[in-house]
């Protein structure tokens, strides 16, 4: 439906030292439950197609993933259109268990911070070590980017995902687009 | 006069000549000029006024600790005041006015302050201005005011951009000098993650000037070699144009990198703030000079001797032709043997020693034909706008002069001050170091982490080691102690510092006043603080009024409470006072150390937070559509609400009584996006809302919804919402608009911290969902036309919920209703909110429908006597005081709030009820309203019997509506009560019901 629009349906930055794009609607699903469970993991392994990632880490492959997001709860990613048919799904194998799955698939806004500097210019933003020898591929942060709520991935080597929420979402690409601004390398990783 | 001379300037590129103005003046200089040197090299020794007294200043330093050198910076939106010549880099087109005077700066009325100056001592503010006391806010603040301050404040909004910086290292250096350098390699060789940050352009601090050779060659070279090696590593920062600001807890630092300062064109951001955690801190601050107190040491020409051969050294200037060298140490001797070597006179040393021989910088300054008169110091300075010449004196005596020496320049020494401030931020301690007469890091008090263990090391001269082989050695322990700290190995035996020689120094004598025996004459002209113009005789005043506490006696002089924060002037000051007091130095102590080190710009605090980013605004799905219908916006929280859609030639009053008639005689349409959304879910969740809310949900039917009160422990009330039970498992609890993230995290922490066994989860879905009430006796109409789901009275009732379709889009819609019409909330994935919006005034557009703003909500519910939290409630209201006692359940054993509320003060049948208020006259009632009542308090204030919490003018009703918490208000309906507004005028207003219209609450149940 044509009618179904992303908080900034696509916007892009290209013209500062990184690139800031909102990369449209992406499934989500927070599944609250025990996780070390063989019912929960299987719930989210099962939707996703990926393993269950360790405390603090993802795993992500291209729309499909699993975020590890505290010690009880996980961010199950998929195509937006999967969505229902996951959530129905993921209840069914679910049944008996004490765990809670919601759709917030349009809670959020999702963005894409890539380019070499991506790094630094999100640094300007979020209290996190993000050196490359630190913050590697496959860790996962829930932080704040300047006065708002965000968490973050390397989705590829030089591209940072970044969900915030979605009432949020132009501050976050103007937030964004503040940090890449022209001349405001930083040179430091 | 001072000049350009025609050799030195290691500092500069003289290819390349810089113009710039000075009031209005144009002057050149070369590229690598501070705005202090260029000043110096077009002979403008004066730069400014003194803040109390006017007093003519020039440049005294050359570095972060310079008092005098202020000036406006910039034009427009580049205009910035206060901005320090000594650290500002020259650039093309530089713009700088001096500040502090009036007319001009060569003649300055306010300077007859300084002739009034012995009616000013310490504390004439306080002792002059107490009574009577409305002269203060009319007579003396204006005049102080005005003749206070220091440079102007900036008009225009600020060009520049600014930003922060998260940066994590393990070892963080302070300061670029070759103590810096030296911890820094010293560190990184181990391999640790090291950052080098220096304040200035240039590495290597003053060792390069002060001479003596690191490892055979001159510093120059040391300082090339160690910067190159440092570049080379992976595992090393560095940073120029940056400088510590602050140290504070687990290793935090403030760093202020200035980008553009010294090249406004470059595009980027102007300042970078750098939020750094180390795991270690090595302040490598080096030292500032101490001036010496005899009077004139403010006349324009008396400077640091220091600063003097910097600016021979560094920038190829003389500060005048003949010096004369007053100190009580041997460095400054370097002062006067640089001089000469510049081709300078200097006509006289004073030296206020009696050396038994002669020191080797003493016979060196001999050998090259300088005349030194040892135990002699400066009776007094002559000269105005600049020095012409000294009086000299003998240090022991009072002062009687012996003879005078022309000069145009007084270099002063009075030794070296470790620059402790960063050291001392987080709870480093200082001990007296005699020898040297100054404060020093105590290394067995550094600041301390959680573990306990220090965090902060000071190396060089930071750490009181004055001379360049300590400084090494020192410095390079320090490194190697700072990367082992943090886990680090050395591979090292030991000291890797290379060999340094230098002129072996004679001790220094600490002199605290010259002469020693100065009367009051002399002391009050012998400057302490520059910038604030405290005296030596202010701060004797001072103790002799009882201010001991070197605390009380800053406060009361003012001494050190400059931009400067007493670099210069702290310890001089505080040796006065120990003196007053009879007491050793180090019983008087030192006054606080607060970060920054030097002040920093407030862009660089603000960072990116301004224009458009200045607040995360939230917006709902619809916010587009708002914007561009009219909405007048009002702030909920973080979010924008329309208020209310103001059509052109339209008032708001009158686009908010529009909408109040239409929805009740029409359609209208509210965007709810905002009202929070919190499933709770798990085998406990009807246990678990049971002691949310103060009334029962366990009992609610999936399908049906139910108003519901949330309080606190202490009985308040603090949100309120409509409870949907989806199903077995499963509620979705409604929140206010201000109260989804407060409330979500309300129940995190009962089920996180006291209900922990209990199988319960919840989720914040606020913003999952659109949310649009379609509201007014056409509601119904409007959603038949859309189609797909029955939304009858029969199928869908009063305060039930479904799930279906509704024109194509997969809706719950809820039949709830806050305005008492026929009412819907209809939900949908925010992604399809705007759709959906769309849809909904298509099929509303024959039905007459208009959005409505939260003006028009408000009166709607006002007119239905429906308390609104933040309105009826401000924290002390419980809900019996609301009339909500049917809100409250008899049957639960608990529920959080139910033993507050049986406490004797809330069950007090005193307490404020809520009522409604009819204006007699039917005008409305002013917001906030109190009701009087006969007498007086024990304040003398009229009694009071009530307050106004809502108050609107009702269109349907035409009248004003209000309502309010009235003592015993539900008895005393009918009574007259009387409202004295602010305005002056009386309201009145009768007791009546709160439910002003269709108190049957016939119209939402059709």
């Amino acid at each position: 439906m044509s009618n179904i629009v992303s908080a900034l349906n696509q916007k892009t930055y290209a013209d500062g030292i990184a690139e800031v794009r909102e990369i449209g609607l992406q499934g989500m699903i927070t599944l609250r439950g025990d996780t070390a469970s063989t019912a929960v993991k299987s719930a989210a392994t099962d939707v996703a197609g990926v393993d269950m990632p360790a405390p603090n880490q993802v795993n992500c492959v291209d729309q499909r993933g699993i975020c590890w997001m505290s010690p009880d709860e996980l961010l199950v990613l998929c195509p937006y259109e999967t969505v229902a048919d996951n959530l129905a799904k993921m209840r069914k194998s679910l049944d008996g268990a004490h765990a809670l799955s919601v759709d917030v698939s349009d809670a959020r806004a999702v963005f894409d911070l890539s380019g070499p500097h991506a790094r630094e210019a999100l640094a300007k933003l979020v209290p996190v070590d993000l050196s490359p020898d630190v913050f590697k591929e496959g860790m996962f942060r829930r932080s704040r980017m300047a006065q708002v709520p965000a968490a973050f991935w390397l989705h590829a080597p030089d591209t940072f995902r970044i969900i915030t929420f979605r009432s949020q979402a132009q501050y976050a690409f103007d937030l964004l687009k503040v940090a890449v601004q022209p001349g405001s390398e930083v040179g430091f990783f | 006069m001072s000049t350009r001379l025609a050799t030195g300037g290691r500092l500069l590129n003289k290819s390349r000549a810089v113009s710039f103005t000075f009031n209005g003046q144009h002057m050149t200089g070369y590229e690598g000029d501070t705005l202090a040197s260029a000043l110096l090299a077009n002979d403008q020794m004066l730069v400014g006024r003194s803040f109390k007294y006017h007093r003519p200043r020039g440049i005294v330093a050359s570095g972060a600790e310079e008092p005098n050198g202020l000036v406006n910076l910039g034009l427009g939106g580049r205009f910035e005041p206060n901005q320090r010549v000594t650290t500002t880099e020259l650039f093309d087109g530089l713009t700088a006015k001096s500040q502090n005077h009036w007319p001009s700066l060569e003649f300055d009325v306010g300077a007859i302050n300084a002739q009034m100056s012995r009616f000013m001592p310490a504390g004439f503010y306080y002792k002059t201005f107490m009574y009577p006391r409305p002269l203060w806010k009319h007579v003396y603040e204006p005049f102080i005011r005005k003749a206070a301050g220091l440079g102007a404040a900036p008009k225009e909004r600020d060009d520049d951009t600014y930003e922060h910086f998260y940066a994590f290292c393990d070892v963080l250096v302070i300061g670029g000098g070759v103590a810096g350098l030296q911890a820094a390699k010293a560190a990184a060789d181990t391999g640790a993650r090291v950052m080098l940050i220096e304040q200035t352009a240039h590495w290597g601090g003053r060792a390069p000037v002060d001479g003596g050779e690191i490892a055979g060659k001159p510093v120059d070279n040391y300082v090339d070699e160690t910067v190159a090696a440092l570049e080379a590593m992976d595992n090393v920062t560095l940073r120029r144009r940056m400088m510590g600001a602050g140290v504070y807890d687990h290793g935090y630092v403030l760093a202020y990198e200035r980008l553009t300062d010294h090249a406004p064109d470059m595009t980027g951001p102007r300042h970078r703030l750098w939020r750094i955690r180390a795991g270690h801190i090595v302040t490598a601050t080096g030292a500032i000079e101490r001036p010496l107190s005899f009077a004139g040491n403010d006349i324009p020409g008396v400077m640091l001797a220091s600063a003097v051969r910097d600016y021979v050294t560094n920038f190829g200037v003389s500060p005048g032709d003949r010096t004369v060298v007053v100190t009580n140490n041997d460095n400054a001797y370097l002062t006067a043997i640089a001089l000469k070597h510049a081709g300078l006179d200097v006509p006289a040393i004073l030296d206020a020693r009696v050396l038994p021989t002669d020191s080797a910088l003493m016979a060196q300054a001999k050998a090259l034909g300088i005349r030194v008169l040892m135990g002699h110091g400066v009776s007094t300075v002559m000269g105005g706008k600049r020095v012409t010449g000294v009086a000299v004196c003998s240090q022991a005596g009072e002062g009687s002069i012996l003879e005078t020496i022309p000069c145009d320049v007084v270099a002063m020494s009075g030794g070296w001050s470790p620059v402790v401030h960063l050291w001392s931020h987080c709870g480093g301690k200082l001990t007296w170091d005699t020898a040297q007469a100054a404060f020093k890091p105590d290394v067995d008090k550094a600041p301390t982490g959680a573990d306990g263990k220090a965090f902060v090391t000071a190396a060089g001269s930071a750490s009181g080691a004055l001379l360049l082989a300590d400084v090494l050695s020192n410095a390079d322990a320090a490194g190697q102690a700072a990367a082992t700290s943090t886990g680090h190995k050395t591979a090292r035996n030991a000291s890797a510092a290379p060999e340094a020689s230098h002129t072996p120094e004679a001790p220094m004598a600490p002199v605290w006043l010259m002469p020693q025996g100065a009367g009051i004459k002399l002391r009050s002209k012998a400057w302490l603080d520059y910038q604030n113009d405290v005296k030596v005789s202010d701060v004797q005043l001072a103790a002799q009024e009882g201010f001991h506490s070197v605390e009380h006696a800053k406060r009361y002089t003012t001494l050190g409470m400059a931009t400067d924060q007493g670099k210069l002037s702290n310890i001089n000051g505080l040796a006065i006072l120990s003196d007053s007091l009879n007491q050793p130095i180090p019983q008087t102590g030192t006054t606080t150390f607060r970060p920054p080190y030097t002040p920093i710009s407030m862009g660089a605090i603000g960072g990116e937070a301004r224009g458009d980013v200045f607040q995360p605004i939230r917006r709902t799905p619809m916010h587009d559509w708002h914007d561009e219908n009219g909405a007048e916006w009002e702030p909920v929280g973080h979010w924008r609400r329309p208020y209310a859609y103001v059509r052109s030639g339209e008032s708001t009053h009158d686009a908010v009584m529009r909408e109040t008639k239409n929805t009740r005689e029409n359609l209208g349409m509210l965007d709810a996006s905002t009202l929070g959304k919190i499933i709770v879910r798990g085998p406990d969740a009807g246990k678990f809302l049971d002691m949310m809310y103060t009334n029962m949900m366990s009992t609610l039917k999936p399908g049906k919804c139910r108003y519901g009160l949330m309080c606190d422990e202490n009985g308040f009330l603090i949100d309120d919402g409509v409870v949907a039970r989806i199903d077995e498992h499963t509620w979705l609890c409604h929140t206010t608009t201000g109260g989804a993230e407060r409330i979500h995290a309300h129940m995190e922490e009962w089920l996180q911290t006291e209900w922990w066994t209990w199988q319960v989860y919840v989720a914040n879905v606020t913003e999952q969902y659109a949310q649009i009430a379609v509201v007014g006796p056409k509601a119904r109409e409007a959603l038949e036309h859309l189609g797909g789901m029955d939304v009858s009275a029969e199928a869908l009732g009063f305060m039930d919920w479904a799930d279906g379709t509704l024109g194509g889009f997969d809706v719950r819609v809820y039949r709830i209703s806050f305005s008492g019409e026929l009412s819907y909330e209809i939900a949908v994935p925010a992604s399809k909110g705007q759709a959906l919006w769309d849809a909904l005034m298509a099929v509303g557009a024959g039905l007459g429908v208009m959005p409505y703003g939260t003006e028009c909500l408000h009166i709607l519910r006002a007119e239905k006597g429906f308390i609104m939290i933040g309105d009826e409630t401000d924290g002390t209201v419980i809900p019996q005081d609301l009339g909500l006692h049917w809100a409250i359940s008899k049957k639960k054993d608990d529920f959080i709030g139910k033993r507050g509320q049986e406490r004797s003060h809330m069950v007090d049948p005193t307490r404020w009820q809520l009522v409604g208020l009819e204006t007699v006259d039917g005008s409305t009632l002013p917001d906030g309203a109190y009701a009087s009542a006969e007498g007086t308090n024990a304040n003398g204030q009229r009694e009071t019997q009530g307050r106004v919490t809502s108050t609107y003018h009702s269109p349907n009703l035409d009248r004003g509506i209000a309502m309010g918490l009235v003592l015993n208000g539900p008895d005393r309906m009918g009574e007259v009560l009387t409202f004295p507004g602010t305005d002056g005028k009386e309201y009145k207003a009768k007791i009546v019901s709160p439910v002003f219209y269709d108190p049957e609450g016939e119209k939402p149940n059709v």
